[in-house]
């Protein structure tokens, strides 16, 4: 066989299985809008009941959450996930299925080294950037004040 | 007798004999269009067992003994089993021989091994080192997906170039006296590496090294594509078969007689994208489609040859590409 040229293969590769990106953001945009106007009418209920503008929010992310967990477990987020992509994924309803689904995924490896430890296998990097991100900008914010 | 052709090509001149073969599938890969052929299907993923491990374990179980049936033989008959799974330390390969017991040479040639195996198996036939050799190999989707890429529950979109991994196994008895097909010429693979460094897609790391076996072994043996009636591929699935053609056009060989087991296992309506993938892909279509037809009288030579992405979860992190393997065996009606 004559050698092959890697970048030339790259190129030959690169037009082939391209996803249906339009299909994609129509699907994205109307899944991710409507479990956004759920938690907003999950928050405006919350409201309406007496209660303050931080809590209902409070309340609308733990809804969306067990939501989340709820229709994972069921196996039934995955599904619908496989056509709405970042709409599923980008509300805190992915970052959910992100930890519960490894959760579920390595119990047979037992509770502890299993479960325990495979929970945060997907959402770890999540965690600790977003930690360590808030921490930095926390001391930014602190100096930009001018210290204490 | 010389043994040997060229540089890459092996010749049996005791012609090794399929004696038995037998495949088993998933509940996906029945509602294909291969249905008619697979001999059994275990409906659900867990086939009743508490891991995915187990239960990829179980389909080589069942694959072994189905092939074991038809030729009309006992485990003990068998000199030497050649088989090997995608799993670490190649577990479900290894469970399985918890009970079969026979003497075992365990393989890993990623989605290659259905070939590698009954190369290794025709060589040890064509030695005289055995009289019955088992060759067997599986894949399980969820024991897989675990292992490779994400829980089975987690909510990802999968890209278009991506191949849905095959749950099932494949058994095949190659013995030295009998009748059947029989596996006349063998090109071993040597591993390429194109550069893909893309996890999701398999068929383009994988479709040089198939270029690189078949022209060897055109060269070898002085033939074209038009002296068999077919040559089937692994698991390129429809990216990779179309770059494999692409390529052994710039090699000189129109090869219009291509197919691709992962190609032909899912019909599109399947959300299988590019196709099917794994050792269990090539190991049931060969133990089912590809043998039946071959004893039907459908076709009297065929080239198989199946494709491995050698990739490793750790070494793609590191940013290593994926080298790519493909095992050919010409395999003949008499």
């Amino acid at each position: 066989m004559k050698k092959i040229n890697q970048n030339e293969y790259q190129k030959m590769v690169s037009h082939l299985g391209k996803s249906p990106w339009i299909t994609n953001v129509i699907w994205a945009f109307f899944v991710g809008g409507a479990i956004c106007v759920i938690g907003q009418v999950i928050i405006d209920t919350a409201k309406n009941m007496g209660i303050s503008q931080e809590d209902a929010g409070c309340i609308a992310s733990i809804s969306l959450i067990f939501l989340s967990g709820l229709f994972t477990g069921f196996g039934l987020f995955d599904k619908l996930a496989k056509r709405a992509g970042a709409g599923t994924l980008v509300p805190i309803t992915g970052f959910a299925n992100a930890v519960i689904s490894p959760a579920m995924e390595f119990k047979t490896e037992g509770y502890v080294l299993g479960l325990g430890a495979k929970m945060f296998v997907i959402a770890g990097p999540v965690i600790v950037y977003g930690i360590s991100s808030s921490i930095l900008c926390g001391l930014i914010y602190f100096f930009m004040k001018g210290g204490m | 007798m010389t043994k040997r052709l060229g540089n890459n090509t092996l010749l049996f001149p005791s012609k090794p004999v399929i004696t038995g073969f037998y495949s088993v599938v998933g509940k996906k890969e029945w509602e294909g269009p291969l249905r008619q052929w697979f001999d059994l299907t275990v409906g659900e993923s867990h086939i009743g067992e508490t891991s995915w491990e187990k239960a990829e374990s179980k389909l080589m179980e069942l694959s072994t003994n189905g092939a074991l049936e038809m030729a009309g033989i006992s485990k003990e008959e068998i000199s030497v089993f050649f088989g090997g799974d995608l799993l670490n330390q190649c577990i479900a390969t290894n469970y399985t021989l918890r009970t079969l017991a026979t003497p075992f040479i365990g393989l890993y040639g990623a989605c290659s091994t259905m070939a590698e195996s009954l190369i290794a198996g025709a060589m040890c036939i064509d030695g005289g080192f055995a009289k019955n050799v088992l060759c067997a190999t599986s894949s399980h989707f969820c024991s897989a997906e675990r292992q490779f890429r994400f829980p089975l529950e987690y909510g990802g979109q999968r890209p278009q170039s991506s191949q849905w991994t095959v749950t099932g196994s494949g058994a095949t008895i190659l013995s030295e006296n009998g009748t059947g097909v029989r596996i006349t010429r063998a090109a071993i693979g040597k591993v390429i590496d194109a550069g893909i460094q893309d996890l999701n897609n398999m068929g383009a790391a994988m479709a040089p090294a198939a270029c690189d076996t078949l022209c060897a072994f055109f060269e070898d043996t002085n033939t074209t594509p038009w002296n068999y009636d077919l040559i089937v591929t692994g698991d390129l699935g429809n990216i990779g078969k179309d770059l494999l053609r692409e390529l052994l056009f710039q090699n000189g060989y129109a090869a219009q007689n291509l197919e691709d087991c992962g190609a032909l296992i899912f019909s599109e309506d399947q959300d299988a994208h590019a196709g099917g993938s794994g050792c269990g892909c090539s190991a049931s279509v060969l133990n089912s489609y590809l043998l039946k037809q071959l004893n039907q009288g459908k076709w009297h030579k065929i080239l198989f040859m199946a494709t491995g992405a050698l990739m490793s979860p750790t070494s793609a992190l590191q940013g290593e590409s994926i080298p790519g393997i493909a095992h050919l065996v010409q395999l003949e009606k008499e």
